[in-house]
């Protein structure tokens, strides 16, 4: 390309106008949430920590078999995360709350990725390998994936997890929202198929919203006033309701604003078309000019000299 | 304008130091295969909770930080025209091309699917800050190594003498350092202006990397400014690392101290750790963080060594004239700043990181401490290498004819 000295100048000149034009409407950053996702809503009043969510959840992932038999209670007296080769754990809780026979009820959370409207681990992700499907999945594709785990970084949930002893060829693993059933006609993930006291609703989140609030409506005296995902990180496809309140039984804060938007309203604003770094380019290029000709009063920028 | 003259050191090459230096890369080479045959959980305390560990932190952040010399003295001696100071540019250029050889290198072992490295060429996430890093790194690289060419040419032009089956291939090689010198020569300037730009982008985005991460990053660290306290804390620790490196590498070869490029070239260091500090203090003065200074815990007391001996201290003490002068002055000065600004880096992206859920402490495991160690030994034997047969090192000032 014949890119001489004056040309360039143009150039960088245009560019900055151009970006002095571009400052007035700031960067905007929006929402690339889908509009009709599919979501859950655990009903945390309802679960009566039966695993077998977990265990459906391994067999239509075709997961490795777990260490423990899903039928053994024991694993609930510690608190587990999901792992790279368990997308699903429900973890047992005591609030302090009480029967008639004064035993401890214990409250039972099913913990799984919550598939964000605006994923954090969908903005971080390198390659695009994770995605957030229309239909509410966040979706990971493996065909290519670095495995830099940016994405790990990124979920404020601490959901993905790492085939760390695959020397080759580890995976991000999580829960997949069951993408290809849910895809179907009528298909609805392994685990709220599963549920035998429907502790888990599937259906759009709109629906679900509304079905959330219908219930604290409905049963003030049990629910605790709040949807745990409704709002958290820019909403997110799984809800939860429940009767304890939520920071009792695991639930992190989770600041309302989407994650992305900080990083990618300065990213965007900064390198939008590339206008900072032709912009400086110009600049350096001026002054490397101006102090070529000062020093030596050559043609050549001192660049090449020895 | 000062003539220079860089030259081969003539130096005995297997000295006590650099056959320690081999036996560290050994170590790191061992530590390397284990992690390629039993995965990164076999070699490290990686975790779900903790993905990134002491290699990204060290090997990738610090070593992109530390290699700001490459391009901050290119700047001054090429494009600011400061040609006073063209002796600090070829070793500064050296360990910036080593440096993020390294960095790859480092890359190479930390993620999951090396073999895979090429893909975000061709799978471009402009949403994601680690892509324009990746893509930052992956261009300047090149640049760095364009920029390295005339060197080579400068010693092996005329004289390439390939031994063995390989010598047909001498008048071609020959042919290509001629053509690539000379077209070079006119349009370093592409380069020198490209290696700026580029810097100045990967160097601040590194700190936005943890924007994504809120509910993580402790807010003594956390800070929309990040990008920004990146790029002056990496414009501040270019000349003191020159420095360093330059005092470290002229006392193991007894050459000339150079004590008078470094001396004015620290005048300016004032100034840009001065904006440093600035920005730093006013940051968490304006959001209030200075209220977790006294916790006492890991972290506060992380950010207060970090700030006093990493920044404070280092800037109090260029003020004097007379430890810019003093060649031990000004080595403690300029490793206290080099340190501080890797501690920054350490605090960033591992201790500050603090994943709300899972609060287990994270310590590199023995395998990652050997690879890091390796891969650094590794890169101070290429450099010693490197200045043995290229003209990188100006030669003890006495035999320069101006």
């Amino acid at each position: 390309m014949n890119l001489t000295r004056r040309n360039f100048f143009r150039l960088a000149g245009a560019a900055g106008a151009a970006a002095a034009i571009k400052e007035k409407p700031a960067y905007a950053w929006q929402s690339k949430a889908p509009p009709d996702p599919y979501g859950c809503l655990v009903d945390l009043t309802r679960c009566i920590g039966c695993r077998k969510c977990e265990a459906a959840c391994n067999r239509v992932n075709l997961l490795p078999p777990p260490d423990v038999s899903f039928d053994d209670q024991r694993v609930l007296d510690e608190k587990r995360r999901p792992d790279e080769r368990t997308y699903t754990v429900i973890n047992r809780y005591y609030s302090g709350k009480t029967d008639d026979r004064d035993q401890l009820i214990p409250t039972f959370v099913k913990v799984q990725c919550m598939h964000c409207q605006d994923p954090a681990c969908v903005s971080a992700c390198i390659v695009g390998a994770l995605s957030k499907k229309e239909n509410g999945a966040v979706h990971y594709d493996v065909s290519k994936c670095i495995g830099c785990r940016y994405c790990m970084v990124a979920c404020p949930f601490e959901i993905p997890a790492y085939d760390y002893h695959n020397p080759l060829t580890p995976e991000v693993r999580k829960c997949t929202f069951c993408y290809e059933r849910i895809s179907e006609q009528g298909g609805r993930p392994g685990c709220a198929a599963i549920c035998p006291v429907e502790a888990i609703t599937f259906g759009k989140r709109s629906t679900l919203l509304q079905l959330a609030k219908d219930r604290i409506k409905k049963n003030p005296a049990v629910y605790t006033d709040r949807i745990y995902g409704e709002k958290e990180a820019g909403g997110t496809s799984w809800l939860y309701i429940s009767a304890v309140p939520f920071e009792k039984t695991g639930f992190i804060p989770v600041p309302s604003e989407p994650l992305p938007k900080r990083s990618e309203s300065i990213q965007h604003s900064l390198f939008s078309y590339l206008w900072s770094p032709i912009a400086l380019y110009g600049i350096l290029g001026g002054i490397m000019w101006t102090s070529g000709k000062k020093g030596a009063g050559e043609k050549q920028a001192p660049g090449g000299e020895k | 304008m000062t003539e220079h003259s860089p030259c081969p050191v003539q130096a005995k090459f297997w000295t006590p130091g650099v056959v320690l230096l081999a036996f560290l890369t050994g170590c790191g080479a061992v530590a390397a295969a284990a992690r390629f045959i039993g995965g990164i959980g076999y070699v490290s305390h990686l975790s779900t909770a903790r993905p990134w560990g002491l290699w990204i932190g060290v090997d990738v952040a610090s070593g992109v930080a530390l290699a700001a010399g490459g391009f901050s003295t290119a700047a001054l001696a090429h494009i600011f025209g400061r040609h006073q100071y063209e002796p600090v540019v070829r070793p500064a250029l050296l360990t910036a091309m080593l440096g993020y050889t390294f960095v790859v290198l480092g890359l190479l072992v930390d993620i999951g699917r090396s073999w895979a490295i090429w893909k975000p060429v061709f799978n471009w996430n402009l949403n994601s800050v680690l892509f324009e890093v990746a893509m930052c790194v992956m261009i300047y690289l090149h640049v760095l190594y364009i920029e390295f060419i005339p060197i080579v040419a400068e010693q092996f032009k005329g004289k390439v003498r390939i031994p063995g089956p390989l010598s047909a291939l001498n008048p071609l090689i020959e042919k290509l350092l001629t053509v690539a010198d000379a077209v070079l020569d006119k349009i370093m300037w592409i380069f020198i202006i490209a290696g700026v730009v580029l810097s100045c982008m990967h160097q601040s985005s590194l700190g936005s990397l943890m924007l994504i991460a809120p509910t993580k990053l402790h807010p003594l660290w956390y800070t929309p400014i990040l990008p920004l306290l990146f790029l002056t804390s990496a414009f501040a620790v270019g000349y003191p690392m020159v420095v360093f490196e330059t005092t470290v590498i002229t006392s193991s070869l007894t050459l000339d101290s150079e004590m008078e490029i470094l001396t004015p070239l620290t005048r300016i260091t004032i100034f840009l750790l001065g904006l440093y500090m600035l920005l730093k203090i006013g940051d968490m003065l304006y959001r209030g963080s200075y209220v977790y200074l006294l916790d006492g815990n890991a972290q506060s007391n992380s950010f207060l060594a970090e700030m006093i001996f990493g920044v404070i201290l280092p800037w109090c003490f260029l003020l004097s004239e007379k430890i810019r002068k003093s060649r031990r002055g000004l080595f403690i000065t300029c490793a206290m700043i080099v340190g501080g600004v890797v501690l920054n880096r350490i605090n960033v992206f591992l201790v500050g990181y603090r994943p709300p859920l899972t609060q287990t402490a994270y310590f590199p495991s023995i395998g990652e401490i050997l690879v890091t160690v390796g891969l650094i030994s590794c890169l101070m034997l290429v450099y010693r290498a490197a200045v043995t047969y290229l003209p990188i090192l100006n030669a003890s000032r006495k035999e320069v004819q101006v």
